[in-house]
């Protein structure tokens, strides 16, 4: 019925209230990686599935404004290198992948700091990676039925 | 415990991951800077795995601790003397292969792509020779694998689609064993560092799971290193993938993943000498196999493809001796046929890139317009056919004389007869591209662009100066150290914890 | 026992990847392999009784889990993931080329 691309209305209010708060989820569990269960793998899910999910409703060119194919790209190469720079960063310690940025006080969100570090980058890495992963698979399904 | 010694081995991993993704970063801009930066790395790996022979050389086993951390609880990587001979392999033949691809690559779009997961695949390979952790051995073996199935694929076309998908079927399940051989022994021992593993596993004798577990590796490592049973979907992927790669895959990946996992998780952790007369019967059949099917094919790349697998079969032969010359002997041949096999398929890329084909029937003549390929291409046929006094006469050589030694006069029969069909294919080889009528439609063809000469020019030189390595004057001890220490099995756990201490 | 179902569930799935002739059910059967190895792992970890390894506040470590097995499974799930999304990825190139999932009629290579 409606011209737009992307699915009927209810879907997409649903969307718009829900997107930022899985976002915000995905933040969360990459953020306490090193004190609960979940991490930057998860997380990093979760944050591609809020993307996915943008997608899914509104179709893929609202998604590309918030995140474009190209950005996507560099971010998951800079995820990629962020944490090699981090095991590289231990080599000042001694030890690549030494823990050399101080323990923190156990149990607060800021601590373990090569851990966070890791996680970070991991999500970064994970989440547009497995974003262009989805997109590629689904935009050369596309080609076929044209 | 620092030091440029010890903070060497980890680069062997992180260097080219680095530079893989910081090629994936700048390659679309900037059109020169991954031919650079992959040369750089390829040519910095190389100086500092030579620069390994003479740490590795001078005491024990290297044990580096990632993250500080005191194995068995931690993860470490080890450099002894079969991962340093591994690792001069590989670098050695990435660095030549990666001046061959700056030409040969130019034929393909996306290059800064193909740079990134050659990068990859090589960050796998020396991450499965320098690791001392069972489940790191399978996360570098996926790592390198999974590169490896995109290299496949890399001409999109029909043929190289079918090919990898083929190959990454068959490379998942061996995936998928080696990860349940690696739980069953986990559960049995509750460790994963291979040296404390040994000890545990040598502790803990005659049980039946180790038997089961020694299944599931020979399937796995056998499936990777296209062993006889496993060895039909090597054929299609080798020839698909585009003439560098094919040189990666059949030269090193197979023995990197394959033959040198399998050497030392059996050898080394597991400690078990009743696998080697398997290896022995499947590594003839492999050998003689493959040679049997490779005399048929007209196209090149497969051709030479089929010959791996018999290379393989001879290397195996050797190891599965279980002597100390046997080892000897598979350890040369494993040198050499990296070094010819590699030749070989950058010949049938140079072949390809300046006719566009690789029918057999249809080329002829090129002696004439290519002369460096032509002559590089007879010295890498005379080698692998074994005539003296190019490199794999002497390990074959070793291996039948093992053979005999051993009182395993059959074997080395077997051998002989492969090696004579080698050469009865090979000289085919050389009649239908080299020699005979040149075609008319080949009258313009020039030869290969200056960089894949040299390449070819170098290998060639290495085959034709490679017996000199038996001469302990010329090479030292680098290669009968790294057969003792496959000979020397569990003795492994003790230096690694010695040289811990 | 339990052992033995994460065996059969793996044979099931090496059997729907040498039997199946459909790409999309030999990745399935691929997949259910690797969901049976990561069950295993986890299993080879459990203790009667114990408790999930998560340290938190005020907390002794009493009867806890094996928490490696967890982790290796997290690092096979991360592989799996870029092995199927490869395999997907290809399936739907090899479509696009043949215009079929059949792998019977995918024969344009020899032998």
């Amino acid at each position: 019925m409606n011209k737009e691309p992307g699915m009927t209305v209810i879907v997409k209010t649903v969307t718009r209230l829900t997107v930022g708060i899985i976002l915000m989820y995905g933040i969360y569990i990459v953020m306490h990686g090193h004190l609960s269960p979940g991490g930057g793998f998860a997380g990093g899910v979760i944050i591609a599935l809020s993307f996915v999910h943008l997608m899914l409703a509104y179709g893929k060119e609202v998604a590309f404004k918030k995140l474009s194919m190209p950005v996507a790209s560099v971010l998951e190469s800079m995820g990629a290198i962020l944490f090699i720079s981090v095991a590289f960063l231990g080599l000042v310690g001694g030890y690549f992948f030494f823990h050399t940025l101080g323990k923190g006080e156990p149990f607060s969100l800021l601590s373990a700091y090569m851990v966070l570090f890791s996680n970070i980058a991991i999500s970064l890495k994970v989440g547009c990676g497995l974003f262009l992963v989805l997109i590629t698979i689904a935009l050369a399904g596309k080609e076929i039925k044209k | 415990m620092s030091g440029i010694n010890y903070t060497m081995i980890p680069l062997f991993v992180a260097l080219p991951l680095t530079v893989s993704f910081l090629i994936m970063l700048l390659g679309n801009r900037v059109r020169w800077i991954s031919d650079m930066l992959c040369t750089v790395v390829a040519l910095a790996l190389c100086l500092l795995s030579f620069y390994a022979v003479g740490v590795a050389s001078g005491s024990g086993p290297l044990v580096y601790r990632m993250g500080g951390w005191l194995p068995p609880a931690g993860i470490c990587l080890v450099l002894d003397s079969l991962s340093v001979f591994m690792l001069v392999i590989v670098n050695v033949i990435t660095l030549i292969v990666t001046i061959y691809a700056i030409n040969y690559m130019e034929q393909y779009t996306a290059k800064s792509k193909f740079y990134a997961l050659f990068l990859l695949m090589l960050a796998g390979m020396n991450g499965v020779i320098v690791t001392g952790d069972m489940f790191n051995l399978f996360v570098f073996l996926e790592i390198g694998s999974i590169a490896s199935y995109g290299l496949v694929a890399f001409g999109t076309e029909e043929e190289e689609l079918e090919a990898s998908f083929k190959y990454m079927i068959m490379g998942s399940i061996a995936g998928l064993f080696i990860l349940l051989g690696i739980g069953l022994l986990y559960s049995y021992t509750s460790t994963l560092n291979m040296a404390d593993m040994a000890l545990v596993v040598s502790e803990k004798s005659g049980s039946k799971l180790i038997g089961f577990v020694s299944v599931l590796f020979l399937v796995g490592f056998g499936l990777k290193g296209a062993l006889f049973p496993f060895h039909w979907w090597l054929p299609d992927a080798h020839p698909s993938a585009p003439a560098p790669i094919s040189a990666m895959l059949s030269g090193l990946l197979i023995k990197a993943l394959g033959v040198y996992a399998l050497i030392r998780v059996f050898f080394s952790v597991l400690g078990a000498t009743a696998f080697l007369p398997v290896a022995m019967v499947l590594g003839t059949m492999s050998m003689v196999i493959g040679v049997f099917l490779a005399v048929g094919q007209w196209d090149f790349k497969r051709l030479l493809a089929y010959h791996s697998i018999s290379q393989v079969g001879y290397i195996m032969l050797g190891i599965g001796l279980g002597t100390p010359l046997g080892i000897l002997g598979g350890l040369f041949h494993l040198f050499n046929h990296s070094m010819f096999k590699s030749l070989l398929f950058l010949n049938s890329g140079a072949v390809d890139y300046a006719t566009g084909s690789r029918n057999l029937k249809e080329l002829g003549g090129l002696r004439e317009r290519m002369p460096v390929s032509a002559s590089t291409s007879m010295v890498a046929s005379m080698s692998i056919a074994g005539l003296p006094p190019f490199n794999g006469f002497w390990s074959k050589l070793i291996i039948i004389i093992a053979c005999v030694d051993a009182g395993h006069p059959v074997y080395a029969a077997w051998a002989v007869v492969a090696s004579i069909m080698t050469l009865a294919s090979f000289m085919k080889v050389q009649k239908y591209v080299f020699f005979g009528e040149l075609k008319e439609k080949f009258n313009a063809i020039k030869e290969v662009p200056f960089a894949m000469q040299f390449s070819m020019v170098f290998l060639a030189a290495i085959c034709f100066l490679g017996g000199l390595l038996l001469v302990p004057a010329v090479s030292g001890d680098f290669l009968q150290s790294a057969a003792d220490t496959v000979a020397n099995g569990t003795e492994y756990a003790k230096m690694v914890f010695q040289s811990l201490q | 026992m339990t052992y033995f179902l994460c065996m059969i569930i793996f044979a099931i799935g090496l059997y729907a990847v040498v039997a199946k002739r459909n790409m999309i059910k030999i990745i399935i059967g691929i997949m259910v392999m690797e969901y049976a190895l990561n069950m295993l792992f986890v299993l080879f970890g459990y203790r009667q009784g114990g408790r999930s390894p998560i340290l938190e506040k005020a907390q002794t470590i009493t009867n806890i889990v094996d928490p490696l097995p967890q982790a290796l499974i997290l690092t096979a799930i991360v592989i799996g993931l870029a092995t199927t999304a490869l395999m997907v990825a290809l399936a739907v190139r090899i479509y696009e080329k043949y215009g079929t999932f059949d792998i019977t009629k995918i024969r344009k290579l020899r032998g």
